[in-house]
């Protein structure tokens, strides 16, 4: 096995589990005795609950409880939280109203639980539920967010009048308005994204498993964060104490932001193990996904560009409209303002930015992060506008964008961030060379020929990860740190284990995770195993989201190994009397500089753990742990260019060439960073095509399975043309700026500033199905005719 | 899935038995469609009879000048039958788009026809080669098989043992597939027949099941041409109307593919 | 309850089940072999693919009855004791895999497709179509397409050689 270090394209040490069929996915747990749970939901998106009669599903074969949100109250549960404070610009905090994992008087939502059968079989808890009845008062519904704060909408929950939660604020609104008094051209776009269903290919699950003998729960489940799963159970929800909750996340099968949440129904079982005396495991079927995971994005904007006379860009104004859903989600607040606002200047030099963002209840599933979260929203509107206003003062979209990139660091926007470091010409220049924009023309006239319309779309993303530092985000409202742990536990023979408060739902961090240990110590990757997702067995940590695993949880990873490597190296200065200074470490040896002088890794560590003969003083033992807390956000940017054709006669858009070029900074795993851009470049063009969450007037749901909701497939795709164009984050000590979302953030407006392209309409919404597309093509070929 | 009990029929006698005794019975003929149907609960019956293991409905043969598929035959096995492609090359090309590779495996020609789901592809074989449907009490025309959205002729003890498909002269195929389900949002099936009659038939499209197109047809028959179809606009009055397509679109897609089955058939 | 028996990866079993259970139910469930997903539904995600008598079926679209008497291959069975099968080896080649949970059902319809086509037969859009059943939300398939060409390839030339 050779030593695979920083930057190899080292294989994947989870792979062979997963590819013999011995993953370990919450659904594959069983426990002795256990019981299935089944949900009784809500067929109405907004009614009120006039009685639940639970008799009959009691007298049904193999039932052992059946619970509502009547028990759920009295036993002390508490609602569900939002973990983000937002002030509205008058100073008012957010309105948020109450959230029960089961509903006893009004449900908001399709799918919202009211009640909980637990029994011997799942087909038993099902047949079960069905004859549960509730009785409902049906009450009026709103879905649409602007028409949510309409005079005629029904009033979602008494603390939020009009259903606005918060109106929120950033920027200088004055600075704006001079900008656009004195502007030579605007810019005007009315944008909408797309709401969307996150759909990891695992569902959620959980096995909740309550000892009586110890008041101690366990709970298995599909989680991206479980420190932070126990921390809300038990600080929140008062499910248990934190020391009487084990919660595992074991391998989970996708994340996407969906899976940061706790839901009411993992909180559920837990409680309901203790109800009923006997694990509980619930599984989610697809349907339920559809109707109870948080979406992510629906926002409605109307966005403003004002240019000078030199086609530089002066002023920004942007007001936005964001459907939270029922009820506010864990982050909810946090996605439509301070991961989305703040990236409202793009890779521009922008003065004057003003944005505000006015948050709705609609009778709509719960909104939340899902891969991107805020981000995408950001960077389709500024990159939409960036496309359109190159457009309409005549210059080429790649030209308009480097007139006016931010070229000097650290840049300060108007809008808290500062990027650190970064070089967009270079990821730009790279992208058109390998897109061959320059014969864009002549492959157009050739698609013509052949009776399709060719367009070419450019977007310049950036964004923002690894939220940090703690300080500075709990000052603008976060409820908790956003900082990252990690433990190196070095074994008497030289095996390492690193313990990580990040998880793995699919990144591969079994494999980077050892690759900073390899590239440390100089072993090979099978002395190395990576510890996550239990918190029993790692202390604590914050979990993986928002492209945080590398820059945040990794620098945690370095800054412990920092500390065994200097304590490995006292050890061995002392064993062979020499200085400290002169112990250099390599291929697995601790040698004295400039002598034949060496001990193995493994001899090293067995004296720490022997403790015959350490320095005067020292603690025996070769185990060391550390936070590390960021100094700031890290900002990944690149260009992305998408050339697409579209078929006249039906519309479809078939994308033929996708370039993306990245800046991650340090990149620790090619291989795994590659798939981390293919991934996130899909679920982006799903967006920008072909998803699209819609219910109808009275909130049911229409895109209920995979049978309406259409999910990219293999024949939906191209293959990629990736680069990456390193510049380092000054940041952490690896250099690493993140790469999980950038795929998901930087395609959509690629895609669609092709089509757009092509087709010489610019009026599209996402998605661009080819009904929409086609429509749009023949009315503006009618257009121009008259 | 509620509770059922499973049989499976040695012959059709013993298919026709089962089901007659059963309470509420259904025939399993693949179950692709009924299965999941059943998992969302939306179906219950008491009783299903498995007829896939019937050998006198399994089988593609060629009949003077038919060819002849037992009604238990997989949409996988026609799809690469060496006698379908030679002879209705639509034919098979249509049973290759059903689904995906692990649905074609299981489902079946007779399970699909007396399903008769409006986005289903086979109705439009079965009208578009004027097919006959066998079953186990009498012979129909394709177009008396089929009455509308989810519903056929047949009887509820009444199975589907074959159909039988005139060889054409030229067929073709061409399906705008749903980007979700891939179920066909348009679908046209057109032959030409040896006495230079023509068939124009869609699935996915209308709302009550399967339609010809008598325009398309009159057209196609004087000349045999893309081009005879491809400016025909349709009444979009009894077309689909769902989240995934409006009826004006619809009859659009009827436009292009007619005219790309046209093309195909050469 | 019916009694349901079946080889399963090659070993004779038999257990009496509720006749509403599924295939994926029995072998997840009944036989503890939980290499075999559930993602959705309504048949379209493919990650309950296996092999009923050589041949790719969606086992959460099929009565374990229905598989009464049959061959039965999953994930499980694909490999030997050791190592990996040429297409399970060249998902790891070619990171075809992320979160694994889809992967278990596209290496069963790859091994379907190879199959069908025969070994050295498939290129990309052949691969991309055949693939139409299987969902993965983590891949962009780009790398499981290159797995899927790659192990049809090599076992192409895995033929020729013990010819």
């Amino acid at each position: 096995m050779a030593v695979e270090g920083i930057g190899a394209r080292a294989l994947r040490k989870e792979d062979k589990r997963f590819l013999t069929g011995k993953g370990r996915y919450t659904d594959d747990m069983v426990a002795p005795g256990m019981g299935f749970a089944a949900f009784v939901r809500s067929p109405h998106a907004h009614a009120r609950i006039k009685g639940i009669d639970t008799s009959a599903a009691l007298a049904m074969p193999g039932v052992d409880a059946v619970l509502t949100g009547d028990q759920l109250v009295g036993d002390g549960i508490g609602n569900l939280i939002c973990g983000w404070m937002i002030h509205s610009k008058d100073g008012t905090p957010m309105k948020m109203g109450g959230w029960r994992a089961l509903e006893p008087e009004i449900v908001r939502y399709v799918g919202q639980a009211v009640a909980v059968v637990i029994a011997d079989t799942l087909g038993q808890a099902r047949d079960a539920a069905d004859v549960v009845v509730v009785d409902y008062e049906e009450l009026p519904a709103v879905i649409d967010a602007v028409a949510a704060m309409g005079p005629d909408a029904p009033q979602i929950h008494p603390e939020a009048e009009d259903n606005l939660i918060f109106d929120w604020e950033i920027g200088d609104d004055a600075a704006v308005n001079a900008a656009f008094e004195k502007a030579a051209h605007v810019t005007r776009l009315n944008i909408r994204n797309n709401r969307l269903a996150p759909n990891p290919m695992e569902p959620r699950a959980a096995l909740a498993d309550y000892d009586s003998a110890e008041e101690h729960y366990t709970l298995h489940t599909t989680s991206q964060n479980p420190h932070v799963a126990r921390l809300v159970l038990s600080a929140f929800y008062n499910v248990a104490p934190e020391h009487k909750l084990r919660v595992i996340a074991p391998d989970v099968g996708g994340g996407f932001g969906t899976k940061i949440y706790v839901y009411p129904e993992e909180m559920v079982c837990l409680w309901a193990s203790k109800r009923a005396g006997r694990p509980v495991k619930w599984v989610c079927d697809r349907t339920e996904a559809f109707l109870t995971d948080a979406h992510g994005r629906d926002h409605q904007s109307e966005a403003e560009l004002a240019l000078d006379a030199d086609k530089k860009i002066i002023g920004l104004r942007v007001k936005t409209v964001a459907n939270i859903g029922a009820y506010m989600s864990l982050f909810s607040s946090a996605v439509p303002t301070y991961l989305y606002a703040t990236l409202l200047s793009g890779q521009y030099d922008i003065p004057a930015i003003h944005a505000n963002v006015k948050a709705v209840y609609t009778n709509t599933t719960p909104v939340d992060a899902y891969r991107g979260a805020g981000r995408p929203e950001a960077t389709y509107l500024i990159e939409r506008l960036m496309e359109t206003a190159a457009r309409e003062v005549g210059l080429s979209p790649a030209e308009f964008r480097r007139r006016n990139f931010v070229r000097t660091f650290p840049h300060q926007t108007p809008v808290i961030m500062c990027y650190d470091a970064g070089d967009y010409d270079a990821t730009l220049d790279a992208a058109l060379k390998a897109a061959d924009y320059d014969g864009f023309a002549a492959r157009k006239a050739d698609a013509a020929a052949r009776g399709k319309l060719r367009g070419i779309g450019i977007s310049c993303y950036i964004e923002a990860c690894g939220i940090a530092p703690s300080a500075a985000v709990g000052s603008l409202g976060a409820g908790v740190g956003l900082w990252e742990s990690a433990e190196v536990r070095v074994n008497p023979i030289g095996t390492i284990e690193v313990l990580t408060g990040s998880h793995s739902h699919g990144q591969g961090h079994e494999t980077t995770f050892s690759q900073l240990v390899c590239e440390r110590f100089g072993l090979d990757t099978d002395s190395v195993a990576i510890v996550h997702g239990d918190t029993d067995k790692v202390q604590f940590g914050m979990g993986t989201y928002g492209s945080r695993s590398g820059a945040v949880g990794m620098s945690a990873v370095v800054k412990a190994l920092d500390k065994v490597e200097a304590k490995a190296k006292k050890i061995a200065a002392h064993l062979m009397e020499a200085s400290e200074g002169d112990i250099q470490i390599e291929g697995g040896e601790l040698k004295v500089a400039g002598t034949d002088k060496k001990l193995s890794f493994t001899e090293v560590a067995l004296a720490a753990y022997t403790a015959h003969n350490l320095p005067e003083g020292m603690e025996p033992g070769l185990k060391e742990g550390a936070f590390y807390d960021p100094t700031n956000f890290t900002f990944p940017a690149g260009t992305y260019v998408c050339e697409v054709e579209v078929d006249p006669e039906t519309g479809k858009t078939e994308i033929v060439n996708f370039v993306a070029a990245d800046d991650f900074g340090k990149v620790i795993n090619p291989m795994i960073v590659e798939g981390q851009v293919h991934g996130g470049l899909v679920q982006g063009i799903g967006q920008a095509l072909l998803e699209n969450v819609t219910y109808d007037d009275n909130g049911q749901l229409l895109t209920a399975s995979f049978m309406d909701y259409a999910m990219p497939r293999a024949d939906d795709v191209p293959f990629f043309n990736l680069s990456t164009h390193e510049t380092l984050c000054p940041g952490n000590p690896l250099g690493i700026k993140g790469c999980g979302e950038a795929g998901a953030i930087g395609s959509p407006p690629a895609v669609i500033n092709a089509i757009t392209d092509a087709i010489g309409s610019n009026d599209l919404t996402m998605p661009a199905k080819p009904e929409k597309v086609w429509a749009l093509y023949h009315s503006s070929m009618k257009e121009a005719a008259e | 899935m509620y509770e059922t009990n499973y049989h499976r029929a040695g012959s059709v006698a013993d298919a026709v038995r089962m089901l007659t005794e059963a309470e509420d019975g259904k025939f399993l003929a693949g179950g692709q469609t009924l299965l999941p149907t059943m998992k969302q609960r939306l179906a219950a019956p008491s009783d299903l009879v498995d007829i896939t293991k019937i050998p006198d409905m399994k089988g593609i043969r060629e009949e003077g000048n038919q060819i002849v598929i037992g009604a238990a035959t997989p949409h996988a096995e026609v799809a690469a039958s060496a006698l379908v492609k030679s002879r209705l090359p639509g034919l098979a090309t249509l049973a290759g788009g059903i689904g995906d590779p692990a649905v074609r495996h299981m489902g079946t020609i007779g399970g699909s026809i007396a399903n008769n789901d409006p986005a289903a592809d086979y109705p439009a074989a079965l009208v578009g080669l004027g097919a006959s449907v066998t079953t186990s009490k009498r012979t129909l025309a394709a177009e008396d098989f089929f009455i509308g959205m989810f519903d056929t002729a047949l009887d509820e003890d009444e199975i589907v043992i074959s159909v039988a498909f005139p060889a054409a002269e030229k067929s073709a195929y061409a399906k705008y597939p749903n980007p979700a389900s891939r179920y066909a949002m348009a679908g046209v099936f057109v032959a030409r027949h040896a006495d230079g009659s023509v068939r124009v038939a869609v699935t996915g499209a209308g709302q009550s099941g399967v339609f010809r197109v008598d325009g398309m047809e009159d057209a196609l028959a004087a000349n045999w041409s893309p081009e005879a179809v491809a400016e025909m606009s349709l009444d979009s009055s009894n077309m689909l109307h769902d989240v995934h397509g409006s009826a004006r679109y619809r009859a659009n897609l009827v436009t292009v593919m007619a005219k790309r089955a046209v093309a195909a058939a050469g | 309850m019916s009694k349901v028996s079946m080889v399963l990866n090659g070993k004779a079993v038999s257990a009496d089940v509720e006749d509403r259970t599924l295939l994926v139910s029995f072998i997840r469930e009944v036989r503890q072999l939980t290499g075999t997903h559930v993602g959705c539904d309504t048949s379209q995600c493919g990650a309950c693919v296996v092999h009923v008598d050589g041949k790719a079926v969606k086992s959460c679209t099929m009565l374990a009855a229905q598989a009464d008497g049959a061959e039965v291959l999953t994930i499980e069975g694909l490999a030997g004791d050791s190592g990996l099968h040429p297409i399970q080896a060249a998902f790891r080649e070619h990171h075809g895999l992320q979160c694994g949970f889809c992967t278990p059902g596209m290496v069963m319809s790859a091994l379907d497709m190879i199959n069908r086509h025969g070994p050295g037969n498939l290129d990309e859009q052949t691969i991309r179509h055949e693939l139409e059943g299987n969902i993965c939300r983590c891949t962009g398939y780009h790398n499981i397409v290159k797995a899927i060409k790659a192990a049809s390839d090599q076992m192409a030339g895995m033929a020729q050689a013990a010819e």
